[in-house]
């Protein structure tokens, strides 16, 4: 952080040019995260353009082809590369349009907790006081609950479904992003560059929002990539329990639930592969969050 | 707090003499995997068959049991009746000589009496019980949902062994009624001792009557443990020790059979029954249930008033795909709206049939054009309907083959089945019923009757000639003549098709080939007296 | 240090208070009647609905519930189930002990693996045993838990018929709940046998329910040796020729472990979390898998209480580390 700010002041195009190029490099050299970064693309351009990629339609149920393995299995069938649930449908595109579900979420849960946390976090940070003592009492009676069962108990009252999930996540999510946003800026707040806009007579909503907060994005941008895959992991066990995205919406999650049955009869796949997908995408964003951490925090830089 | 602490130490004595016996090599011990916690053990108090399963079929019996097996009503504890001949006096002579249960908690000074049976149904019935509300939130859901309170008069201790039961009108059922679980008989000498003692709340947690069995201990969640009752007025039980380890998850619960953990399971996952059969190493007993699964038309509401238009959704409606796709197989498609083991199944009828392209043209008859309709789909599964979600998912892909758009709606369950009771609700719902006492006035008054319309009749369906079939047969006690009024009354319902009746499921129960002298019962109970281990 | 503590109970009282008021009112939010719920299928008659709501309190005003609750709660006493007619209280600390159990196992799993695997990571900083235990790491830490508890039963039970599926003890044992926990209980019983089975019925649970906590503390082991290391003292020590097995062990270790602590201390919120998942998964007769049924029963009084004594529990450890915290690093008192 100590070095981003120094230039934030004259910041013009080449500087930000330059930043970002020294960004890359940092980023870059981080092998795990540029595969990361790679697999993650991956999925966005699988998500965008599922209805192309996918063979068949995420509902569309084959009466003839139930529980059919995967093809490298005997018995798996060409069309089917792998393999059916218990109504016929397709596991492969049943997981290519989960993929959107999956993005979906993690970037609505990111931007709720993100923009509110950001609110509240730069408003605490920046009047202390009341205002501060009542935001952040009422943060800590967020985080007294765990979150999976605060989430669970919101679920409930909004009623299941994946507009439900989103929301109980964000909610649950939003103290991280006040705390840091509020460390930050009470940080920020007394230093040089910001008493000189003070005295320039810059307003306080421009002092928080257009002096303070730019400076204070780094921990945040870290913060919300692994928002970004917690919400995937929490949306997805949500939707095991129940709660979540309702079938026959092909949510992972939603997916692994309805095959729990099939643990114990021999058609792994039902049960294998939904759970690898949500394995595969939630390590990619993490990979790529090691990554920007390494490449934003200059004290991690060193070692 | 203090009863708690207490109740430790008194489950931990029990538990040391129980763990003795357990240690003598000679003790069998059996072990049914069972789907849930009991919500406790009073009987009366709770409507889950798991509850009865804990309670009601191994520490209690009732003045009439059902015979092992079926529906057929036979002497329990009380060993012979009368009937007045207006029907409305019902006087029982108990069974001289019955014991209650010895435990580590109670020791009884006498023998099953009148007074105990007073106390079992005044306690559910009497306001001014000590025991009507003896724990917080007490509801005698089946004393009331049997309607009970409004069929009773009296109840009249004639002397120590006989009991006169007065009815304020004809009731054709009532002796099946008596044999429910709810109707269980309790010890009035060991409810005196916990009043006395302010531990009332132990009838509930530690249950003491006169069955094959006798409560031992019960941790929370995961294991219920009962021995053998020596003094079982029927004789002496061939097993020495129950166990119900609760196991939640059909899959695990298969999983502890296959490994001999336990020697019998309620509901499978149907996914796993051709696996069970093929085991050699178990057996597979199977049964009609009591049960049927529907799809309720909203009978009041355009154009679901038609007859015609609710023949055509019942014939492009394919059921063997259902029976397929959410029980594996492992059900039956239903054409009437009461199970075929029930007495007075009309056979004879024919169901709608599967053609798409007549239904099609039926529609387009009756002029409704570009028709697009919600079904309701259960948020629960049921054994009547394993996955409604699927289902609905499987009907709306038939109906779209005959150019009706259908939309899936579902909501929390009690808001469920408190919304598709409403009169101006729009779509069909998805629902079922389970038999409580093998009497298809238990289905057929109960589901389809006019006074039911805003209530448990989801087709909000009143027909005139069908009530009146219905009513004339609840009053009637000649059986033949009640099934000859049955048999007619599905004639009308099927002619004016108020569901399109989706399956009967079959009723699968897994267990060790060893296991001897189980009984399926057609009600769903899983009762142990009389099964032995030879393994 | 006085005033340090009572500043922070002061602010868990106020904070307690609030956590009251968000589990009462969320309760109260619930769609669905639980009094309904009670007949099922079987339709209720609307005078029995009523009183039976009147027996349980729902017709008060929702401020006069409240403060009745409030004044429960002070005499310990957090209600009555709706479906059971059970004290939350009597359930509760019926289902505790197995949570804990399973809970302290899966932190002991995740600091023996985890922290030895940090420090390894950390002295061969760059190399294969690095990058494998650190990647490793971040699959565990990407792990959905609930999916991993899946493909262990297929794989450990099922297929290699290696621990058995549920449960914490084989049904052949009977002993009187001494203590709650089955490890201990299995010993005092004397039975033969019974440890071992207690044993096996918790490895997987342990496993699944630690992975997390694991990749966290490896992890977090890792980047505090690292920074410990490059320290002056450190490499003064390395300098005048320490044996490196003592400079690690001796200066760095202990070191390193002030923000493992607070970061073991983090994970007890991520452990009962983890419990709702796992204990579903295991049919582990726990708090996690009572509170997922009473959530779909929609048992009011349940979650209600349960919730407040989780909370409760969460802030007593979150303080129970900040004074331990304290007590290692006095610069952070003030």
């Amino acid at each position: 952080m100590a070095q981003t700010n120094i230039q934030s002041g004259t910041s013009t195009d080449s500087s930000l040019r330059r930043q970002l190029a020294e960004f890359w490099y940092y980023f870059s050299e981080n092998r795990g995260a540029v595969i990361g970064l790679a697999v993650f693309i991956l999925l966005i351009i699988t998500a965008i353009f599922a209805p192309w990629i996918a063979p068949h339609g995420p509902a569309d149920q084959y009466r003839d082809a139930v529980l059919l393995p995967p093809i490298f299995q005997e018995g798996g069938r060409a069309g089917y590369l792998l393999g059916t649930d218990a109504v016929g449908r397709d596991i492969l595109s049943r997981l290519i349009y989960g993929a959107r579900y999956s993005l979906f979420i993690g970037i609505v849960v990111t931007c709720i907790a993100l923009v509110g946390g950001i609110f509240l976090g730069v408003i605490a940070g920046y009047f202390r006081g009341w205002v501060d003592t009542v935001i952040m009492r009422l943060m800590d009676v967020i985080l007294a609950f765990p979150s999976l069962l605060l989430a669970l108990v919101l679920v409930a009252i909004i009623g299941p479904g994946l507009t439900g999930a989103m929301i109980s996540i964000a909610l649950v999510y939003q103290p991280h992003f006040v705390r840091l946003t509020r460390a930050a800026v009470m940080a920020e707040k007394t230093r040089d560059y910001v008493v000189a806009a003070k005295v320039a007579g810059a307003g306080p909503l421009r002092l928080m929002f257009k002096t303070i907060l730019p400076n204070c994005m780094a921990p945040l941008i870290v913060q919300a990539t692994l928002s970004f895959s917690n919400a995937i992991l929490d949306a997805a066990a949500l939707g095991f329990l129940g709660y979540g995205a309702q079938p026959p919406a092909s949510e992972w999650g939603t997916m692994l639930a309805d095959a729990r049955e099939f643990i114990a009869s021999g058609q792994w796949w039902v049960v294998t592969l939904p759970g690898l997908a949500i394995l595969i995408t939630v390590l990619a964003i993490n990979l790529v969050g090691d990554g920007l951490r390494d490449a934003l925090d200059p004290k991690l830089k060193r070692s | 707090m203090k009863t708690y602490k207490k109740l430790i130490a008194a489950t931990a004595l029990a538990m040391l003499t129980g763990g003795l016996m357990a240690g003598g090599a000679a003790a069998k011990t059996f072990v049914y995997c069972s789907e849930a916690s009991p919500e406790g053990f009073d009987p009366g108090l709770y409507t889950g068959g798991n509850t009865y399963d804990a309670s009601a079929h191994t520490v209690y019996n009732r003045l009439l049991e059902f015979k092992a097996g079926t529906t057929e009503t036979q002497p329990g504890l009380a060993e012979s009746w009368t009937i007045s001949d207006d029907g409305l006096q019902y006087t029982f002579k108990i069974r001289p000589g019955v014991k209650f249960q010895t435990t580590e908690f109670f020791t009884p000074t006498r023998e099953l009496n009148a007074d105990d049976v007073i106390f079992s149904y005044e306690r559910q019935w009497k306001e001014d019980s000590p025991w009507n509300k003896y724990v917080t939130g007490t509801s005698w859901e089946y004393f009331a949902g049997m309607g009970f309170p409004e069929l009773l008069q009296s109840i009249e201790k004639v002397d120590d062994m006989t009991v006169k039961f007065t009815l304020k009108r004809k009731e054709a059922p009532f002796l099946a009624n008596v044999a429910m679980p709810f109707a269980s008989i309790m010890s009035k000498e060991y409810a005196d001792k916990l009043q006395a003692e302010g531990k009332m709340n132990q009838l509930n947690q530690m249950p003491l009557g006169t069955g094959p069995f006798s409560f031992v201990a019960y941790q929370q969640d995961a294991v219920i443990r009962f021995k053998a009752n020596p003094d079982y007025w029927n004789g002496k039980q061939k097993i020495d020790d129950l166990v119900f380890a609760i196991t939640t998850d059909a899959s695990v619960r298969y999983q502890k059979l296959k490994a001999g953990e336990c020697h019998l399971m309620p509901y499978p996952n149907p996914s796993d029954v051709a696996a069970m059969k093929a085991d050699p190493e178990l057996k597979v007993m199977e049964q009609e249930g009591l049960n049927v699964a529907y799809l309720a038309y909203n009978t009041l509401i355009a154009p679901f008033d038609k007859v015609e238009v609710r023949h055509a959704l019942n014939m492009a409606i394919n059921k063997k795909a259902i029976v397929d796709g959410v029980f594996q197989g492992l059900a039956t498609p239903a054409k009437n709206p009461i199970p075929p083991t029930m007495w007075s199944y009309n056979d004879a009828i024919e169901d709608d049939k599967y053609d798409p392209e007549a239904a099609k043209k039926m529609l387009a008859d009756a002029g409704v054009k570009d028709l697009s309709m919600k079904i309701w789909a259960m948020p629960v599964s049921r054994p009547y309907m394993l996955n409604a979600r699927r289902a609905a998912e499987l009907m709306q892909s038939d109906l779209a083959k005959i150019g009706v758009k259908a939309e899936i709606v579902s909501y929390e369950w009690a808001e469920y089945l408190n919304k598709s009771k409403a009169k101006d609700r729009d779509g069909a719902a998805i629902l079922g019923w389970t038999g409580d006492n093998g009497d298809p006035d238990n289905f057929l008054d109960t589901l389809l009757g006019c006074e039911a319309v805003g209530g448990n009749n989801r087709a909000q369906w009143c027909n005139k000639e069908f009530d009146a079939l219905v009513k004339k047969a609840k009053v009637t006690t000649d059986v033949a003549e009640r099934t000859k009024l049955y048999e007619e009354a599905q004639v009308v319902f099927k002619k004016e098709a108020p569901w399109n009746t989706l399956d009967h499921s079959l009723s699968i129960v897994p267990m060790r080939k060893g296991v001897e002298g189980f009984h399926q019962s057609p009600l769903g109970d899983f009762a142990f007296d009389g099964v032995d281990i030879t393994e | 240090m006085f005033r340090f503590i009572m500043g922070r109970v002061a602010v868990m009282a106020l904070t307690f208070v609030g956590v009251s008021i968000i589990a009462f009112s969320f309760i109260r939010m619930l769609p669905g009647d639980p009094v309904a719920l009670l007949s099922g299928e079987r339709v209720m008659s609307p005078e029995r609905h009523a009183a039976i709501s009147r027996d349980l309190g729902f017709d008060q005003p929702i401020i006069v519930q409240y403060f009745d609750y409030l004044r429960g709660i002070l005499h310990g006493d957090f209600g009555t189930s709706i479906v059971t007619k059970q004290p939350v209280v009597e359930q509760f600390f019926n289902l505790f002990p197995a949570t804990l159990e399973l809970s302290i196992c899966a932190i002991l799993f995740a600091v023996l693996l985890g922290i030895p695997a940090g420090v390894f990571a950390a002295i061969k900083r760059g190399s294969f045993l690095d990058q494998s235990i650190m990647g490793t790491a971040l699959i565990g830490f990407s792990m959905p838990i609930f999916w991993w508890g899946l493909l262990l039963i297929m794989l450990v039970s099922n297929t290699l018929h290696w621990t058995p599926v549920s449960g914490r003890i084989s049904l052949m044992f009977f002993f009187p709940p001494v203590t709650g926990f089955m490890l201990i209980d299995s010993l005092i019983s004397g039975q033969s046998g019974a440890f071992k089975s207690a044993v096996s019925h918790l490895i997987l649970p342990t496993i699944v329910l630690g992975t997390i906590p694991l990749a966290v503390i490896a992890r977090q082991t890792r980047s505090a040796m690292l920074e410990v290391l490059s320290e002056d003292y450190v490499r003064t020590a390395r300098a005048k020729g320490l044996a490196p097995l003592r400079v690690i062990g001796i200066h760095a270790l202990r070191n390193a472990m002030i923000p493992v602590v607070t970061t073991i201390g983090l994970q007890v919120g991520v452990m009962l979390a983890g419990a709702i998942l796992t204990e579903t998964i295991f049919s582990w007769p726990g708090i996690g898998k009572w509170l997922v049924d009473s959530v779909s029963r929609r048992d009011y009084a349940v979650i209600q209480g349960a919730l407040l004594i989780i909370a409760a529990t969460i802030m007593l450890v979150n303080l129970a580390v900040d004074l331990l915290y304290g007590l290692i690093n006095p610069r952070i008192r003030h």
